[in-house]
């Protein structure tokens, strides 16, 4: 038996269809990754990216809503594209995924109970009301809500916060192992952020459950987050302990990505403006070289030629996939 | 008089927003999206309005640009721009207005630009619907100028909006909001659906034009750090009220409010990673707020007289202004309207 819950392994995804004109063209929405997160002890792994990055074609590679073009998805060392039923229901029930809409996930015509009736339900775990009451509480308490009264609620009634730590509790109920959490703050206000990220530590900390956290927001990683990955444009730019990768960003993006976030200080504030050459934000992508070398101010010749593998960078496996760093540091194995 | 005389005595503001209620209609009742709303604006500031959403900030800034539509309605107020009160004039009136004094940057350009029309064609809609039809070659010109502004390509000029990045559409919405030099614009979450580094470039664009052109900005949003690098003042509204006003540094450094501190307290930093403040966002139902303080459900330090009366805003500190009972009201600062 595998040491490792989930182990992805050089997962490619190319979606292929015909352009203007009925051109073929290829998208290569993610491509070569890799990533392995062992049963113990629990981590949140932030995936983060812009629009594009293939984030959350990871996400729905990971949920098993479509399948890798090359690449394996192992949990618990079991390939889960080749996996039979069986197996593939347990799966899904210890792969568990908080989305983006708080709102949209609800139907709007049942009460916040019909929520976890469903669950109960479809996976045959509460044997009797009082149990399964039990099974709601518990689940409605680690998310830090309370009683019969939220239950009783339309989804309308409740706020942004509310709804998603709701969503935490359903998953909780389930006692999967990994939860997928797919910009699951995004469309929550600031100050509600910050009960559903308490939330997920609580959950990795207390229960043991561990966390692929996909998100546009560094901020929100930087707070909770252990390991991260930095994808552009379907690759992996940049990957290492949360701290590393944002204190001491090595890939020209990260660095600029780091730099552009806005810092909440008004005396700290932006120096020089950056300037997008615009054909270059429309990721018109250059052939065989490094996806960023449009926008990179660090460019080299070879950049065109060729796209840079990860090389290390630091420590705990910090590595850039950047070709300033391939002489000054031998390439991890 | 108004909560920022002492800031910028000298100046009468460019725009003045008072008791500004709009409401909207429910079966169930009115909600009261924006409820009694003051602001001033000053000559070349830009001023933040903050607030988680519900709390009526957008709400308060289509009452400005008099374009609340049904179900919603503006129920009372005035809005002062160059000494006119714009509640009280006519719909071409205020439409004559609209782009030449006073411009709006939208929140999504994808859905603010005609999608079967050039670039090109749509700023000189612009700009011939309130100048009249002029020669095309120096209209031409003043467009690209527009552009170049705006840090757009000249060949932007003749595409379509589908044919320009997320960001390149938002500058083609500055370009057209400049186009006729207002002298006030309202960005109403013009960069929150923008990726991080194309959010830059976007606010640095607005900032530069700004600077340029000398107009002042009420700049709406719900993203603190944003707001930190953009603005002068900040307004933060909570349940269809402002419940504090202070110049940046001092609402980053010594928030008065509650939930001005909440708010503060729950941004999170790429600088240190410390216990966020959590909360539950709006509680009570906006058609039926709780006489009194209307942040007493979520408020920490909530006392007896919150439970019956409303606070208004007081003077705390230069320039600085909040609505809580928790200060007590100057003597000196006695006179505010009401």
């Amino acid at each position: 038996m595998s040491d490792l819950l989930l182990e992805i392994k050089n997962a490619t995804k190319i979606y292929r269809g015909r352009g203007a004109g009925g051109a073929r063209h290829e998208t290569i929405a993610l491509q070569d990754f890799n990533l392995s997160i062992p049963k113990a002890p629990a981590a949140i792994v932030t995936i983060a990216g812009e629009s594009g990055s293939g984030k959350s074609t990871l996400a729905q590679l990971i949920l098993g809503f479509t399948r890798p073009t090359s690449g394996q998805i192992l949990f618990e060392g079991q390939d889960v594209t080749t996996a039979d039923a069986g197996r593939q229901r347990e799966y899904y029930r210890q792969v568990q995924a908080v989305f983006q809409d708080p709102f949209g996930v609800y139907n709007p015509f049942y009460r916040v109970k019909h929520v976890f009736d469903l669950v109960l339900d479809n996976f045959k775990l509460g044997r009797s009301r009082a149990q399964s009451r039990d099974l709601i509480e518990e689940a409605l308490n680690v998310v830090g809500l309370h009683g019969e009264d939220v239950l009783r609620k339309y989804p309308h009634q409740l706020s942004g916060g509310q709804r998603q730590r709701i969503m935490m509790a359903r998953a909780y109920m389930l006692k999967p192992k990994l939860i997928v959490a797919d910009e699951p703050v995004s469309m929550v206000d600031a100050s509600l952020r910050a009960s559903i990220l308490d939330v997920m530590m609580r959950l990795k900390r207390e229960n043991g459950i561990s966390f692929i956290y996909i998100t546009h927001d560094l901020s929100t990683a930087y707070q909770i987050g252990d390991q991260m990955f930095i994808l552009y444009q379907g690759s992996v730019a940049e990957t290492g302990t949360t701290m590393s990768v944002i204190d001491r960003p090595h890939h020209p993006y990260v660095q600029l990505l780091v730099d552009s976030v806005p810092v909440p200080d008004p005396d700290v504030r932006w120096e020089g403006e950056i300037v997008l050459p615009p054909d270059e934000e429309l990721r018109t992508t250059s052939g065989r070289g490094c996806r960023f070398y449009p926008r990179c101010s660090k460019r080299m010749d070879r950049c065109q030629a060729a796209q840079p593998g990860l090389v290390s960078v630091g420590v705990d496996g910090h590595r850039a996939a950047c070709f300033l760093y391939e002489e000054v540091h031998a390439p991890d194995a | 008089m108004s909560h920022s005389t002492s800031m910028t005595e000298a100046n009468a503001p460019v725009l003045r927003v008072r008791d500004l209620r709009v409401y909207y209609e429910t079966p169930k009742g009115d909600v009261l999206a924006v409820d009694g709303v003051d602001l001033d604006l000053f000559e070349g500031e830009a001023l933040g309005l903050v607030g988680e959403s519900g709390c009526g900030k957008s709400t308060a800034a289509m009452g400005i640009l008099q374009l609340v539509n049904p179900p919603g309605r503006i129920v009372g107020g005035s809005v002062e721009l160059g000494g006119r009160d714009l509640l009280k004039l006519s719909e071409e009136e205020v439409r004559q207005i609209r782009w030449t004094r006073l411009a709006l940057i939208p929140q999504g350009a994808m859905n603010s630009l005609n999608p079967t029309m050039r670039v090109a064609s749509q700023i000189e809609d612009v700009i011939v619907a309130h100048e009249g039809a002029q020669r095309k070659a120096a209209l031409r010109l003043r467009i690209l100028e527009l552009l170049r502004r705006v840090g757009l390509p000249e060949r932007v000029y003749d595409l379509y909006p589908h044919e320009l990045s997320g960001g390149m559409k938002q500058r083609v919405c500055i370009a057209m909001a400049i186009a006729l030099n207002p002298r006030v614009i309202i960005a109403d979450e013009s960069t929150s659906a923008l990726d991080v580094v194309v959010q830059r470039v976007v606010a640095q664009t607005i900032q530069r034009v700004r600077h340029d052109l000398g107009m002042a900005m009420i700049m709406i949003g719900h993203d603190m750090g944003l707001m930190a690098q953009m603005v002068d003042r900040i307004a933060v509204m909570y349940a269809g009220k402002v419940v504090e006003v202070a110049p940046v540094r001092a609402l980053f450094a010594a928030p008065r409010h509650p939930y001005a501190q909440l708010l503060i307290d729950s941004v999170p930093t790429l600088r240190e990673r410390k216990p966020l403040r959590s909360s539950e966002g709006i509680t009570h139902d906006p058609r039926n707020p709780p006489p009194g303080c209307i942040f007493q459900l979520r408020c920490p330090h909530v006392m007896d007289v919150c439970r019956s009366a409303a606070p208004r805003l007081k003077r705390v500190g230069p320039g600085q202004w909040a609505a809580c009972h928790l200060y007590a009201e100057p003597a000196a600062e006695g006179g505010r309207h009401e």
